[in-house]
């Protein structure tokens, strides 16, 4: 019977030294800008976003809140193009991911979409095994090497603290995991193809209290190489993990500010009803 | 309901008990292993090793032929074209109306078709006239387990960068267990089907070794048998039923066996 470390050793091909030693992120060089300007969407013929111009900070956590039906998700689909499966939406407006609009005919969607990591609201792990789900968005964007594809499953396995979880059986199958860890896994899984932003669309929403911490703890430890956008309906969420706050009511932007004025001091009436929770 | 419930029972019995009771025990080792010999219809020796033989030849080409059209058009009308587009509308319609024309029209069409293309009675006109039979079959089943898929999946799948082909491989792995059952129905009703063989396959007593001979398939093989006067070649014909019913049982199980297989990783 072998040990778990040989097995290890084994199946990544690395030695098992390398694997212990601390392993860096790759450096994102280049400045991270989201700027959107006079953006309205239209699903058929309903208004579902009205003018939004927003500016979303570098290297910070940007949580978006409202009631529900306000807008947030839309939002959020437009910063990496996934309208474009619906023909029935309509986009207006510019949406500026470095510099460039997304929105431009030249700009290929594939580009966008790898720039953003997207951490859904249930997790949903492709139908293969652990190792596979984290190296499947490498692979797809041209890397064949099996010695870094292994080097970065283990990299962002152990980033999101999956890999003392799971070593031993990174070839079963994803589906055995707890729902906490299937999140964890999808974050890995985004992480893998090297974005720049992370979005999340009420990413601990299906997750006990527990695996939630756990997911914000890393939603802040991303912070230090992402820019991090979150649309969350729980205020106290928000509190604890964001920088910035985004108030939406009726797909309209109604105050925005930095976390701790916006909750002491809210300059519209409209958010101190929300926020005193008359309406929600 | 008590009533119905026992009819169905009693008629699954009495038809099952009806085919081992006259068949088991003309149900030989030459059976499956020798081809009808000189007077077979009338008694002499031999087998229905030709029409086995020849009833998979037909129900795997007819197979390869309806995955190749179905697979691609299914994966299209769900997920290249945006949700209730009109022309997958139209696509379902069409499969709703060609599930529901009679096998015999196949044959006829088939056979028609065959007529104008100058070929005669051929196990290549057998796999299409059956390929034709099964084919809305398995789009129709598999249209159903691609529509009832979550649009998480490829939600995700986007959104790490894939293209829609990569992303449809994928969702080809999770609808592997309904692709699978797809094939079984298809199976079912195609290599039972006599209808369709009757006119466009021909029937032979050898095995064929192309495409343009004839074919023996074990629906007319019975067919003759049962019509045959003497009454050993009757029983023979239903050992021949137990042999389609166990080759469609052992079709069955090994689907299911190879749809865990690969199916391991399916959410």
């Amino acid at each position: 019977m072998m040990s778990t470390n040989q097995q290890l050793a084994t199946f990544t091909n690395i030695p098992v030294m390398d694997i212990k030693e601390k392993t860096q992120l790759k450096k994102l060089t280049n400045n991270q800008s989201i700027r959107i300007e006079n953006l309205d969407v239209f699903i058929e013929d309903q208004h579902i976003l009205k003018n939004i111009n927003l500016t979303i900070p570098e290297k910070r956590i940007t949580c978006i809140i409202g009631p529900s039906g306000c807008g947030k998700s839309t939002f959020l689909k437009t910063l990496n193009r996934m309208h474009d499966e619906s023909p029935e939406v309509k986009i207006n407006g510019k949406v500026y991911v470095d510099d460039e609009n997304i929105y431009n005919h030249e700009v290929n969607v594939i580009d966008t979409r790898k720039k953003m990591g997207l951490l859904a609201q249930r997790p949903c792990p492709l139908p293969m095994s652990i190792f596979d789900n984290v190296a499947y968005g490498p692979r797809i964007h041209g890397i064949r090497k099996r010695k870094a594809i292994n080097q970065t499953v283990i990299q962002y396995l152990q980033y999101v603290g999956l890999w003392d979880e799971v070593r031993g059986r990174v070839r079963s199958s994803a589906s055995r995991l707890s729902i906490g860890q299937q999140q964890r896994l999808c974050l890995a899984r985004g992480l893998a193809i090297e974005p720049e932003y992370i979005l999340g669309d009420e990413a601990t929403s299906a997750l006990d209290p527990l695996s939630t911490k756990k997911i914000e703890e890393l939603f802040v430890k991303l912070k230090e190489k992402y820019t991090v956008i979150l649309v969350t309906h729980t205020l106290r969420q928000a509190k604890r993990i964001a920088d910035h706050i985004v108030f939406m009511y009726m797909g309209e932007i109604i105050e925005t500010g930095p976390t701790e004025e916006f909750f002491k001091n809210p300059k519209k009436q409209l958010t101190k009803d929300y926020l005193s929770g008359s309406f929600s | 309901m008590i009533g119905a419930a026992l009819v169905i029972l009693g008629v699954l019995l009495y038809i099952v008990g009806t085919i081992f009771i006259k068949g088991l025990p003309s149900l030989t080792l030459d059976m499956i292993t020798k081809l009808p010999g000189g007077g077979f219809y009338l008694g002499k020796e031999g087998g229905i090793l030709n029409a086995i033989v020849g009833s998979l030849y037909i129900i795997v080409g007819a197979l390869v032929i309806s995955i190749i059209i179905s697979v691609p058009l299914v994966m299209y009308i769900n997920f290249y074209l945006p949700l209730n587009s009109l022309f997958s509308n139209i696509i379902r319609f069409s499969l709703d109306i060609l599930f529901g024309v009679p096998s015999i029209v196949y044959g006829a069409f088939g056979f028609a078709l065959m007529i104008y293309l100058g070929i005669r009675a051929s196990l290549f006109g057998g796999i299409i006239a059956v390929g034709m039979l099964i084919m809305p079959i398995m789009m129709r089943s598999l249209d159903e387990v691609a529509r009832l898929l979550s649009r998480d999946l490829p939600d995700a799948l986007l959104s790490l960068g894939a293209t829609k082909y990569e992303m449809v491989k994928v969702i080809l792995r999770q609808l592997m267990p309904g692709l699978i059952t797809a094939v079984l129905l298809a199976v079912g009703r195609g290599i039972g089907d006599a209808a369709t063989v009757l006119f466009t396959a021909g029937y032979t007593d050898n095995i064929p070794n192309a495409l343009n001979q004839p074919v023996a398939t074990l629906p007319l093989s019975i067919f003759f048998q049962l019509g045959s006067p003497v009454e050993e070649v009757q029983n023979r014909a239903y050992a021949s039923a137990i042999i389609l019913t166990i080759m469609i049982l052992i079709l069955s199980f090994s689907a299911r066996y190879f749809s865990s297989k690969f199916s391991k990783h399916k959410i």
